[in-house]
């Protein structure tokens, strides 16, 4: 069925294809109505960029052990190297300049949050469109392992997991997946359902396209607005998860230390006042997570219809 | 409604076997918990001797099979660290566990209602619209790094209150709890507002949106024009109109809650068993781990069952049916 679908698919009008730009610029406008949407975007993109582009920013490397020395150890901020330049959040117990640690942190908690949400979002996404669109055994055997996973919070999933997996970054990205997938899941099969019995899709069928190509092609790009908020929320609650159970310490190793690492390596000097070593990563972390909880309220306002009054 | 009882703990039981075949499989991969045990200049005879004496040796569906027969006898191992039976471990610690859930519960609901209400009956104040900030910082800020901040703030700077342990405290039916003593409730505050502060931002939003939804109802109208006063139109119209959600998900969240206060006990030394977890990993303790899974399953299932029959006794539209399994 698939091959004879092929020949004809460049001819036909595409429903998937890229929307004009008008709707893109409606879109931007729309999302630009939220003053603190806009504000959530501009930090999380400088955020962003300052992850990639931490190696150039940073002014000294975290883990390059040479340059560290141990008398610069728990400096409070603002104090001046002996070598001139100013550690202006302080140093960490190993006399690392926070500033630079953070901007490492980040860069790890960033790229475990955002892939695993991204893995999660294909695996979730793949399963529940199958299962809505074929729907009677499948739908059901997926969708009650949907209900097995959500009933159990993810924190408590994640910990069991990785009490089994041990540390690491690919377990600790597996953990956050195996949490997250059932979510989108069930966001896209409810979506899928309803499109499931639009004329489109009758169309499509009529056309004897191949079921790959209706649900790629067809019932995806009709699912993906719902996906998009989902997408931002779990981003915000994979890096936060992913900071909890560093900070727990079964998640990232040592060697790898995520912004949660970095707080939990501070709260062993709190007790004596030495607040910034936890302090400042955690306000990068909050402002990360703010940041893209801002873009994904001002999202769902946006796509929810009940609020287009 | 025996029905669905009965069919609700037959899911259960399934979900739970499922669940140790799971965990005991995978507990068994982690790694050889003799290593960490004993000490490492032991001789090879003392090694052997250990690893039989925790039924090491055998086969691993003779270990699952000799635990299910256990778990049925409601014997789920002994830990290796405090060679006692684990399911006696953590139901020892379990009051502690459930004494922070329930009050952090309680802190959460007896703000976040008001504050919703607040919020949903005056959504363009200012007022409102602080509440509302408030609340997404409450979903953003990580809960651990919260709990280092209440210690920063009140335990460091300011000194008001302790951040560790539970404090003094009484046995009430011989189970020792913090909040009926001075000491104890002191101790109980920093905690449990830790603990609490994510389902208010959750509460307030839910109790704001429901507001938001009923406040144009017809019926809502009606009570106005009736003359009757905002006070008894919230009180009684508003309120039990948005109460059905909010106790589900008072209901479901508190699983959650028990589940977080594995972090917040972790920050405030709180002798729980999610304190208990977090150590048993450290050290590998296996029985320990799997016999704290099987006692969450049975929680959950508990607290799912009790959601659904308040859920069809505050709404006498739901009348649940036993759901094939």
């Amino acid at each position: 069925m698939t091959d004879m679908s092929v020949g004809r698919q460049s001819a036909k009008t595409k429903p998937g294809a890229p929307r004009p730009r008008s709707q893109l610029a409606d879109f931007a406008a729309q999302f630009a109505e939220s003053r603190a949407a806009v504000i959530g975007l501009v930090v999380l993109a400088v955020m962003v960029l300052a992850a990639i582009f931490a190696p150039l920013i940073a002014p000294q490397d975290p883990y390059d052990l040479a340059s560290l020395s141990i008398l610069d150890a728990r400096l409070p901020p603002g104090t001046e190297s002996m070598n001139g330049y100013v550690f202006w959040l302080g140093t960490d117990g190993l006399g690392r300049d926070l500033f630079s640690a953070i901007l490492y942190g980040l860069r790890i908690s960033l790229a475990v949050g955002v892939m695993s949400a991204v893995f999660a979002l294909i695996i979730g996404t793949s399963l529940g469109l199958t299962g809505a669109y074929f729907g009677r055994r499948l739908d059901a055997v997926i969708m009650r392992l949907v209900d097995l996973q959500m009933s159990f919070p993810p924190i408590l999933v994640a910990l069991i997991l990785l009490a089994v997996l041990g540390r690491g970054v690919e377990k600790t990205m597996i953990a956050l997946i195996v949490v997250q997938w059932a979510y989108y899941a069930r966001t896209v099969r409810a979506t899928a359902l309803a499109e499931r019995s639009k004329e489109y899709m009758d169309a499509a069928r009529c056309l004897r396209l191949g079921h790959i190509q209706i649900l790629t092609r067809h019932l995806l790009p009709n699912c993906l607005p719902p996906l998009m908020v989902v997408l931002t929320v779990q981003m915000a609650h994979a890096v936060t998860l992913e900071a909890t159970l560093s900070f727990l310490g079964v998640g990232l190793p040592e060697t790898q230390p995520s912004l949660g690492l970095l707080i939990a390596n501070g709260f062993r000097y709190l007790i004596n006042g030495t607040y910034w070593i936890s302090i400042f990563p955690g306000i990068a972390l909050l402002v990360v997570i703010l940041s893209i909880n801002l873009v994904g309220d001002q999202l769902r306002d946006m796509l929810n219809p009940r609020l287009n009054r | 409604m025996t029905a669905l009882v009965v069919s609700r703990i037959l899911q259960g039981l399934g979900v739970m076997l499922a669940m140790s075949l799971i965990v005991f499989v995978g507990v068994y991969a982690i790694g050889d918990p003799v290593e960490i045990l004993i000490n490492p200049d032991a001789d090879q005879a003392t090694r052997a001797e250990v690893t039989r004496s925790l039924g090491l040796d055998r086969p691993v569906w003779e270990q699952y099979g000799l635990f299910l027969f256990n778990a049925l006898q409601g014997d789920l191992g002994r830990s290796f660290v405090f060679n006692m039976p684990a399911i006696e471990l953590i139901l020892e610690r379990m009051p502690a566990t459930l004494e922070l859930a329930i009050a952090a519960t309680l802190l959460a609901v007896l703000l976040g209602i008001p504050l919703g209400l607040v919020a949903g009956m005056k959504p363009a104040s200012r007022t409102g619209r602080t509440i509302m900030a408030g609340s997404i910082l409450g979903f953003s800020l990580p809960t651990f790094w919260v709990g280092l901040l209440l210690i920063l703030v009140f335990s460091i700077w300011l000194g008001w209150l302790p951040s560790f342990g539970q404090g003094e405290t009484v046995d009430v039916l011989g189970i020792p709890v913090s909040f009926l003593t001075a000491d104890g409730l002191a101790h109980l505050i920093l905690p449990a507002l830790n603990l609490a502060l994510f389902k208010l931002a959750l509460l307030i939003r839910l109790t704001r949106a429901g507001v938001k939804e009923v406040m144009p109802q017809d019926y809502i109208r009606f009570a106005r024009a009736k003359g009757l006063t905002g006070r008894r139109i919230i009180g009684l119209h508003v309120l039990k109109n948005i109460l059905i959600p909010i106790v589900t998900v008072i209901g479901i969240e508190f699983g959650s809650v028990v589940a977080f206060a594995v972090v917040t006990e972790s920050i405030f030394n709180w002798p729980g068993m999610g304190k208990l977890i977090i150590e048993s990993i450290y050290m590998l303790d296996r029985p320990v781990i799997v016999a704290y899974l099987m006692v969450i399953v049975v929680l959950f299932v508990v607290i799912n069952l009790v959601v659904d029959l308040l859920y069809s006794a505050l709404d006498p539209r739901v009348r649940l049916k036993a759901m094939p399994a």
